[in-house]
């Protein structure tokens, strides 16, 4: 079981997006995808998810190539956490989570379906909330029971789009702590984070991605560097070891050394 | 790999935590409910009219027809004839119509997902209409009573075509956009139906204006045999999608990587409206907002989880059509109401409300 992207070049509406990247992602590993605004991070997901085709390269699971799979199929092999959550409508949270169990109906699996359901809900923290409407939750408590029912899907590939964007600091210590527990468990985990200290926290290895080239890709420790990160983000920062952790943190900018250009202006 | 999840479960947890029960006491009284309605107003309905036939005798007949020598037949002389020529076929069409034009609205809502969406808001009807015009002022006769279902049929598909054509964006139909998209199908449709009336002569256009209207006066067991086959069809092909369509509500992508294929799904399902709205329209003309009102009633009582809210609005609708023709016939002495007007008096004011409450939830559009 192996994700494997390889020289992908891929355009949405038109527009370049991703430059040749080539990327494999093995089981018991977790992946972190960093990089600024409109790098290219979600539609590299979008491309290891299926969605998105690429124009040149392959992108393959399995040595088959995404586009080529059945739909149920795939969704056996690998779900996805999108960035946003929508729910056309109000379903409770516990039926949100069992759609998650979609891919198996018919199937042997559809046996486990209640002890997967309550499992990944209790694990993401959402048992409590179950029988709530899923649009009356607030945007983490959404967060948590998309994520509960990627988990309820129970594929050996797992991609998440920022799963922790709208989450506190407990909630999202217990999800990104999930995300690592299935890599560990061997699956593989693909995570799109913003917060580079969380990534260094948590992520195996880390792959920087700016205007749609993979820059850098390798342990945190070697990727997560004051260079690297200072090139690509456009903007200094300072990476700092404390006890064992890596903190990254972005110089502030000073606002008096702008004070010519402002009076320059005006 | 995939059964790593449970069994790590039952090492750590001694006994899997209770998940909320599903609604199924509601739904089983919800149709209890329903059910019994049906029942009752049936035989109220058969009862009612110039001819006033006493409830027991309306059962007496029904059963005598089934073969139970139970209860007494009609005393009047054409009692039993004005049952079964004029009032038990008029019924039957009310149902099946009523059925067809709930399943038809929930079907679309599920697909667009989307709570406004209805065959008549968004032109499917009139397009319907309007190739049903056709059959009538060219007095096309190719396969006899089918022949206007089946161009009810056609054109209601290339207008639900056009609408999912017209009002997608990025996988998903916006609320403004669905609307609009229907009120310009609407006009293309209605101007299509104009000309009709105005090439017909006086008695085709007669028959078009109160076929516009809606109405299931004159209705006839030929009729009857047309629009089930066509209804049932439509409603078991609903019930196999059901749990297809509750993942669509999750929009394209998020359906699409839960294993749902969805351009194949919504195209069953668009046929599946055209079939159920051709069904509906093709005897009984234009009867607006009844797909709207009974699904969105239904999601209120029991939840959006289709394999409950289909059957349950085919029925609903059914009682609600029923009813509303009961009224339309029996209101004003001796005169046989338009039953799309009622359906539409009631219909859009609740559309209105429906508007409001969707705007403020979804914050308001741009």
């Amino acid at each position: 079981m192996t994700l494997r992207i390889t020289r992908v070049s891929a355009q949405l509406g038109g527009h370049p997006i991703l430059h040749d990247v080539s990327l494999e992602i093995v089981p018991g590993e977790l992946v972190a995808l960093v990089g600024p605004n409109g790098a290219g991070k979600t539609t590299l997901l979008g491309v290891m998810s299926g969605d998105v085709v690429p124009s040149v390269g392959r992108a393959e699971l399995d040595g088959v190539e995404l586009h080529r799979w059945k739909v149920a199929a795939l969704a056996r092999r690998r779900a996805v956490l999108p960035q946003e959550q929508r729910l056309a409508f109000g379903f409770r949270a516990v039926d949100v989570v069992r759609m998650g169990r979609a891919p198996w109906a018919r199937l042997p699996e559809e046996d486990l379906d209640d002890v997967v359901v309550a499992d990944s809900m209790q694990r993401t923290d959402v048992l409590p909330l179950a029988d709530r409407s899923f649009p009356t939750l607030s945007g983490g408590e959404k967060a948590r029971t998309s994520f509960a029912r990627v988990l309820a899907q129970q594929t050996s590939v797992v991609l998440l789009d920022e799963p922790t964007a709208a989450l506190d600091i407990r909630h999202q210590e217990q999800v990104l702590s999930e995300a690592r527990r299935l890599a560990a468990d061997g699956h593989a985990v693909v995570a799109v984070l913003h917060d580079l200290t969380v990534a260094a926290a948590h992520a195996d290895r880390v792959c920087v991605l700016a205007e749609g080239r993979l820059r850098a890709d390798g342990h945190p420790r070697d990727v997560l560097t004051p260079d690297v990160l200072g090139e690509v983000y456009g903007h200094p920062v300072d990476v700092i070891d404390h006890r064992g952790r890596l903190v990254v943190l972005p110089h502030l900018i000073d606002h008096s050394e702008e004070a010519p250009c402002v009076s320059a202006l005006s | 790999m995939t059964a790593t999840l449970p069994a790590r479960a039952s090492s750590t947890v001694a006994e899997p935590p209770a998940l909320p029960r599903r609604r199924g006491a509601r739904a089983t009284a919800l149709f209890v409910v329903l059910g019994a309605a049906l029942v009752l107003l049936t035989v109220y309905a058969a009862g009612r009219g110039q001819l006033a036939i006493p409830a027991h005798e309306v059962w007496g007949s029904l059963m005598h027809r089934i073969g139970l020598d139970w209860g007494t037949l009609p005393t009047h002389p054409q009692g039993d004839n004005t049952l079964w020529q004029v009032r038990f076929p008029r019924i039957a069409l009310a149902i099946v119509v009523g059925a067809a034009l709930s399943t038809a609205g929930a079907l679309m809502q599920g697909i667009f997902g989307n709570p406004l969406a209805e065959p008549s808001v968004v032109g499917v009807s009139t397009g319907a209409a309007f190739a049903a015009a056709v059959v009538i002022v060219f007095q096309i006769q190719l396969i006899g009573t089918w022949t206007t279902a089946l161009f009810a049929f056609v054109g209601g598909l290339v207008t639900t075509l056009l609408v999912y054509a017209l009002s997608r964006a990025d996988g998903r139909t916006e609320v403004v956009t669905l609307v609009l998209t229907g009120i310009a199908v609407n006009a293309v449709c209605a101007s299509g139906l104009a000309l009709m009336i105005f090439l017909g002569d006086t008695q085709e256009r007669e028959q078009i204006v109160f076929w516009q209207l809606g109405s299931l006066n004159g209705s006839r067991w030929e009729y009857v045999g047309v629009v089930t086959p066509l209804v049932v069809v439509g409603l078991v092909g609903a019930m196999l999608m059901a749990r297809r369509l509750d993942v669509l509500a999750l929009g394209d992508r998020a359906a699409r990587h839960v294993g749902i294929d969805v351009e194949r799904l919504r195209l069953v399902a668009i046929v599946l409206v055209a079939l159920l709205t051709a069904a509906a329209v093709s005897f009984a003309g234009i009867i607006a907002f009844v797909g709207l009102v009974v699904p969105h009633l239904i999601r209120m009582l029991v939840g959006p989880g289709h394999r409950v809210l289909v059957p349950a609005s085919a029925l609903a609708g059914a009682v609600l059509l029923l009813a509303a023709d009961l009224i339309a016939r029996t209101a004003v002495t001796g005169a046989d109401l338009p039953i799309g007007m009622l359906t539409s008096l009631v219909g859009g004011p609740f559309f209105f409300w429906l508007l409001r409450r969707t705007r403020r939830t979804a914050g308001g559009w741009a």
